[in-house]
């Protein structure tokens, strides 16, 4: 089967590099699937799991705030962070879903500490997502 | 003459002094080496968003974006980028220098420009004069993480959106080799000139449509250039640092070897001397 090349890069430095079948996770728009010959393309991501899939393998990265960018050769994912989730630390995610939760009880009054909170839960949910499909 | 006693201090103390700084040097030199390599993670990121970020301002030449367009030059912001800590040689004064130095020249009211400053030393110094800090950062870690800083990032680049500054240049002193770093003015904001940093574009397919994407591209892309510049500066005060603790050693050596030249001496000329008196008062005797 044909393969695109497809690589993670974050501020921090490149995460994943590889050949794959598929590339599909969740555009601001909805679900997208990126096969090898899709035409080049750009598109906000959001917080999520990007999917690659290779044979009857699929491993499993989860990004936030992040792009993805389609070339004729190439898929790259732009993001702001990026994990596989072999490298996930569960624990790290749950304390900090746990710290966004009581945030979000405490103070629903002030806008802009909500949205933050908001904002890393859903990426501590994605993480802990991402990790737990692992096993 | 000074005293034995006082040279012989002056020897200790000199030693004291240089193995700290010699500690410093050390110190610095590893995180020289983690910045250096900090710096090259981030460049695929970079050279990345730069390169979409060109294609879709280059794409959709008719956007209105705020931050692509420039307006009337009411207020100019000035991000200047130091160390938290001084003893990094003249690091921070370099670039202090150079932005103090360009205020003066274009502007004549403290109501023309806003400044924000990271590091402590750069604030103290704008503080100290009575220039207008607007926002000021101290205590990034030495390997500032992105989401670390993103904070700051975006908060500079709302100042830009909400107004409070029509333009904003940065200054940082740019990394170019262990021993050499050169103090850097960019322009940030409005993003003018992105078009020439990429040459081969690619037309692409927007998902859904190239105006919300800039909305959301725009501002990372301007944090990224933040990130960047505070990565680069971050690896010069390394350098600058490790360059200056190994002057310092360096010159305590050598005041040591006159500094116990000079002991030697004094230790020679009071035995002479006290040999000539034993001699004199023996010879008074006869």
């Amino acid at each position: 089967m044909k393969t695109i090349k497809v690589s993670v890069v974050t501020p921090d430095g490149p995460v994943y590099e590889s050949d794959v079948e598929m590339v599909s996770t969740k555009a601001s728009t909805g679900e997208l699937g990126i096969l090898p010959g899709h035409i080049p393309m750009v598109a906000p991501l959001q917080i999520g799991a990007v999917r690659l899939k290779n044979g009857s393998n699929t491993e499993f990265i989860a990004v936030s705030g992040g792009f993805l960018e389609v070339r004729p050769d190439k898929v790259t994912i732009l993001a702001q962070s990026a994990e596989q989730s072999s490298e996930i630390d569960l624990e790290r995610a749950l304390r900090a879903k746990e710290r966004a939760e009581q945030r979000l009880h405490e103070r629903k009054q002030e806008n802009i500490d909500f949205k933050r909170a908001e904002l890393a839960l859903q990426r501590a949910i994605n993480r802990i997502s991402v990790a737990e499909r692992r096993i | 003459m000074a005293s034995l006693r006082d040279i012989k201090n002056r020897i200790t103390s000199t030693k004291k002094t240089s193995q700290i700084t010699k500690a410093m040097e050390m110190v610095s030199a590893a995180k020289w080496n983690r910045g250096v390599m900090n710096a090259k993670a981030f460049v695929p990121y970079m050279e990345k968003i730069q390169e979409v970020t060109a294609s879709i301002a280059m794409g959709s030449k008719d956007s209105n974006h705020p931050m692509l367009n420039s307006r009337p030059v009411k207020k100019t912001g000035y991000l200047v980028i130091t160390s938290d800590r001084g003893l990094a040689g003249a690091y921070n004064s370099n670039v202090l220098r150079q932005l103090y130095q360009t205020i003066q020249q274009r502007h004549k009211s403290n109501d023309e420009f806003a400044i924000i400053a990271i590091g402590r030393v750069g604030r103290d110094f704008f503080q100290s004069r009575g220039m207008n800090v607007v926002l000021d950062i101290v205590g990034i870690a030495d390997q500032p993480s992105f989401s670390e800083i993103q904070d700051i990032a975006s908060n500079t680049v709302g100042m830009f959106s909400d107004g409070t500054f029509d333009e904003l240049y940065i200054y940082y002193s740019h990394y170019i080799s262990a021993i050499s770093q050169e103090v850097t003015e960019k322009k940030l904001l409005p993003l003018t000139d992105i078009s020439a940093a990429s040459t081969k574009l690619t037309s692409y397919e927007f998902e859904p449509n190239a105006e919300e994407i800039l909305e959301v591209l725009l501002p990372q892309y301007a944090e990224s250039l933040i990130y960047g510049a505070l990565l680069d500066s971050k690896a010069s005060e390394h350098a600058a640092r490790m360059t200056a603790m190994r002057n310092a050693t360096d010159n305590a050596k050598e005041l040591i070897n006159s500094l116990s030249l000079s002991y030697n001496r004094a230790r020679q000329a009071a035995i002479t001397q006290e040999i000539t008196e034993i001699v004199g008062g023996a010879s008074a005797l006869e």
